[in-house]
């Protein structure tokens, strides 16, 4: 929040002239037919993207020379909001005169920069941006229509956010190179679901495959399992393994050995002894609740000289910031 | 061109009326009503005429407490949040009744108590809009604490019956709070009478200033402070009193009462001629019936068009107009009254809200109509919905349609 956020704007004052030019008179809208595709001696291809029920439904039409895989004409119609038909429209200009596999090249991110007044200013808000997707979806489908293939074919990757199209490679190499730990952290590294919010989580706008709070939570617990397995494989070929590093588990048992070592002997020789209660991680420290047994129970050293012998024996062995507390 | 205003369930025009007796509260008579000189006692006449303006517009008595607060988002956050922490927090109780078609006032305000630990119970509505008396009784328990449901809806209109949900609560012994925002003005409203034991509302819904709303709070009921400082409004909402805008708020009322009958009969038959004209487009649709919704408004779904796009076009042409759907709003969500009362999926984003006042003439109507039957055929004919398929693809489209 700042000063200009304070005060809500309405999203139409931030599209751009060519959005809204479009909106009001778009080029490219209306049918061909196949007889539009005998005149100009190619094949019609019809591609729906979307439905009504989500808000958004766009139907492509393009007619391919069969020969070349040229798009020799194309048209549009749309149910959308006014950005919807603007970037379909946007999109049928981006498509003419190309070859369908120069065409399934056009991404969203194509569209929206065409419809921008000045390079460095967004053609739509970010909400919006979910609508270009739509008119970039539809050439997939039309052109996996005219191959006989499956839209998914012409994606080489995952893309997770559309809108700002992120792919799940990209998602998880970031959060590890990075170390994130929170959705708003992904989405500040990458942009992925800065836009229409869809791939957050579900329940948003459309249904996913893949959302980020997955991703994440799925990447992170890979992470802790490969910290795990390399302090175990550490400790297995006999590397010295921090304490830090060390699993609470881990942790416990290192305290346990050193006491053992080079605290309990010579309580006993005293007629005392002292248990490991609890284990606590607090902060940078970490805390060790003891208990004495036997003659140490009273005696008047337990809580100076000897508490101060074995916090000592505990640091030096493990490491600095240790604490031990006598219960 | 012509400029037609057809969003005052939104905000209304100040009355020119109102504004004249809210003058002299700025330059002329500008002391803080708490001191104790002339300069601050010379508002306290007029104080008094509005706030006994307000208790007669809507049937207050005496001993009933109408506080003047800044909106109605803040006396729906205060009656919520109030009984939270006189009847929840301490173990009493730990349940609030409300429905899934309320202001985001009441709404964010439930699900925020939730996160406390507050049990919600979000009725839905039926297809006329409204949730059934009946349905309230199924879902009171020993443990609720409060019953919030609008008095009318401000997407579609629909009237709620509030005197049998009153006379449930009653029967019940829980409180029953009404947001009334969408009430006054539009229809009667005696909350003696309908025996509510809490209602909020705000001035610029009715001709009013913005910045002015009241809780009524039947017999003085206790209620903790949302805002602590000064004795104001006897202690139960601090901060110097908006003078201006409580002297606003209260001719406000009283017009909006002394105009009721122009409401039933004027602006109800511009809005009948609106609805008619508009039913008479093919495959569009209006939700409720009319003699159970409030007499300005109107909401229609047009099939094959986006209620943005429509918007936009409206708009192009001097109208103004709303509507919940998707791409209007942050979130991209459908409008959710639509999914409420179970319209068909196809028509939940292609919902327009046509709200008319008593400012509202005859020729904005006309002029109205014919524009909105030309955004209508522009739409349409770029619509996908209306568009050309040949045959043989239609099957093909069928069976590899989904979105995304």
């Amino acid at each position: 929040m700042a000063k200009n956020d304070l005060i809500g704007g309405s999203i139409w004052e931030e599209y751009s002239q060519k959005v809204q030019d479009l909106m009001n008179n778009p080029k490219n809208q209306g049918e061909l037919t196949e007889e539009d595709a005998k005149r100009l001696g190619g094949e019609l291809i019809v591609a729906d993207f979307g439905a009504e029920s989500c808000g958004d439904a766009v139907r492509l039409y393009w007619i391919v020379d069969p020969k070349t895989d040229k798009i020799l004409d194309a048209k549009f119609k749309s149910f959308g909001c006014g950005t919807a038909i603007a970037s379909s429209d946007t999109m049928v200009e981006l498509c003419k005169g190309k070859t369908v596999d120069e065409a399934v090249k056009i991404t969203n991110i194509d569209v929206e920069k065409a419809m921008r007044d000045t390079p460095e200013t967004p053609a739509v808000p970010p909400q919006k941006m979910h609508c270009s997707v739509m008119a970039y979806d539809v050439i997939k489908k039309a052109a996996s229509q005219y191959k006989g293939v499956d839209m998914e074919s012409f994606e080489d990757e995952i893309i997770v956010c559309e809108c700002a199209r992120v792919s799940l490679q990209t998602l998880k190499e970031v959060i590890r190179l990075n170390d994130l730990k929170t959705v708003e952290e992904v989405t500040d590294y990458t942009k992925a679901g800065a836009f229409c919010k869809s791939c957050i989580k579900p329940g948003g706008h459309e249904e996913r495959e893949y959302y980020l709070v997955d991703i994440l939570d799925e990447t992170r617990k890979e992470m802790e399992a490969e910290k795990l397995k390399a302090t175990a494989d550490a400790q297995a070929s006999g590397e010295e393994v921090s304490f830090n590093d060390m699993t609470l588990v881990q942790k416990i048992k290192a305290i346990d050995s050193v006491i053992d070592d080079s605290v309990r002997q010579y309580l006993i020789m005293d007629g005392g002894n002292m248990e490991v209660l609890d284990v606590k991680q607090n902060g940078q420290y970490t805390d060790i609740y003891i208990r004495y047994l036997g003659a140490c129970s009273g005696c008047a050293s337990s809580s100076t000289g000897t508490l101060y012998a074995i916090e000592s024996v505990l640091k030096e062995k493990l490491d600095p910031n240790i604490r031990v507390l006598p219960i | 061109m012509m400029k037609v205003y057809l969003d005052n369930n939104a905000t209304t025009m100040v009355d020119p009326e109102v504004k004249k007796e809210m003058d002299p509260y700025f330059t002329e008579i500008y002391g803080n009503p708490n001191s104790l000189h002339d300069f601050g006692t010379a508002c306290h006449p007029a104080l008094r005429k509005a706030m006994d303006q307000m208790y007669e517009a809507i049937g207050a008595r005496d001993e009933d407490d109408i506080v003047v607060t800044s909106c109605a988002t803040e006396s729906n956050n205060w009656i919520l949040k109030g009984i939270y922490y006189d009847l929840i927090k301490n173990g009493e109780k730990d349940h609030i009744v409300t429905t899934e078609v309320e202001h985001p006032s009441v709404t964010a305000t439930c699900r925020w108590l939730e996160e406390q630990g507050v049990r919600v119970t979000y009725l839905p509505v039926n297809s006329d809009g409204i949730v059934e008396a009946h349905t309230v009784r199924d879902f009171i328990t020993d443990k609720t604490a409060l019953v919030s449901i609008m008095w009318a809806n401000n997407e579609t209109g629909a009237i709620f019956p509030i005197e049998e949900i009153a006379e449930i609560c009653k029967e019940k012994g829980v409180l029953f709070h009404t947001d009334g925002v969408q009430a006054i003005g539009k229809i009667p409203v005696d909350v003696t009478r309908a025996g509510v034991d809490f209602m909020s509302f705000s001035a610029h819904k009715f001709h009013g200033p913005k910045g002015v709303g009241g809780l009524y709070i039947k017999g003085g009921h206790p209620l903790t402070s949302l805002l602590h400082g000064g004795e104001h409004m006897g202690g139960r909402r601090s901060g110097t009193l908006n003078v201006a805008g409580i002297v606003g708020m209260g001719k406000a009322m009283e017009l909006a009462t002394y105009y009721l009958k122009f409401e039933e009969q004027n602006v109800r038959r511009l809005r009948d001629k609106l609805e008619d004209a508009i039913l008479q487009i093919p495959d569009i649709y209006s939700v409720g019936p009319r003699d159970k919704r409030t007499p300005n408004t109107l909401l229609v779904s047009v099939r094959g068009v986006e209620g943005e796009a429509m918007l936009w076009d409206l708009n192009r042409a001097g109208i103004a107009a709303s509507t919940g759907s998707a791409c209007a709003s942050e979130d991209l969500e459908a409008n959710p009254i639509m999914s409420a009362i179970g319209a068909d999926s196809e028509l939940a984003h292609t919902a327009v809200r046509l709200s008319l006042s008593r400012f509202t003439t005859e020729e904005e109507i006309d002029y109205t109509i014919e524009q909105f039957k030309k955004a209508v055929e522009r739409l349409r004919s770029i619509s996908s919905s209306y568009a050309y398929m040949p045959e043989n693809m239609k099957k093909q489209q069928e069976e590899g349609a989904h979105h995304g």
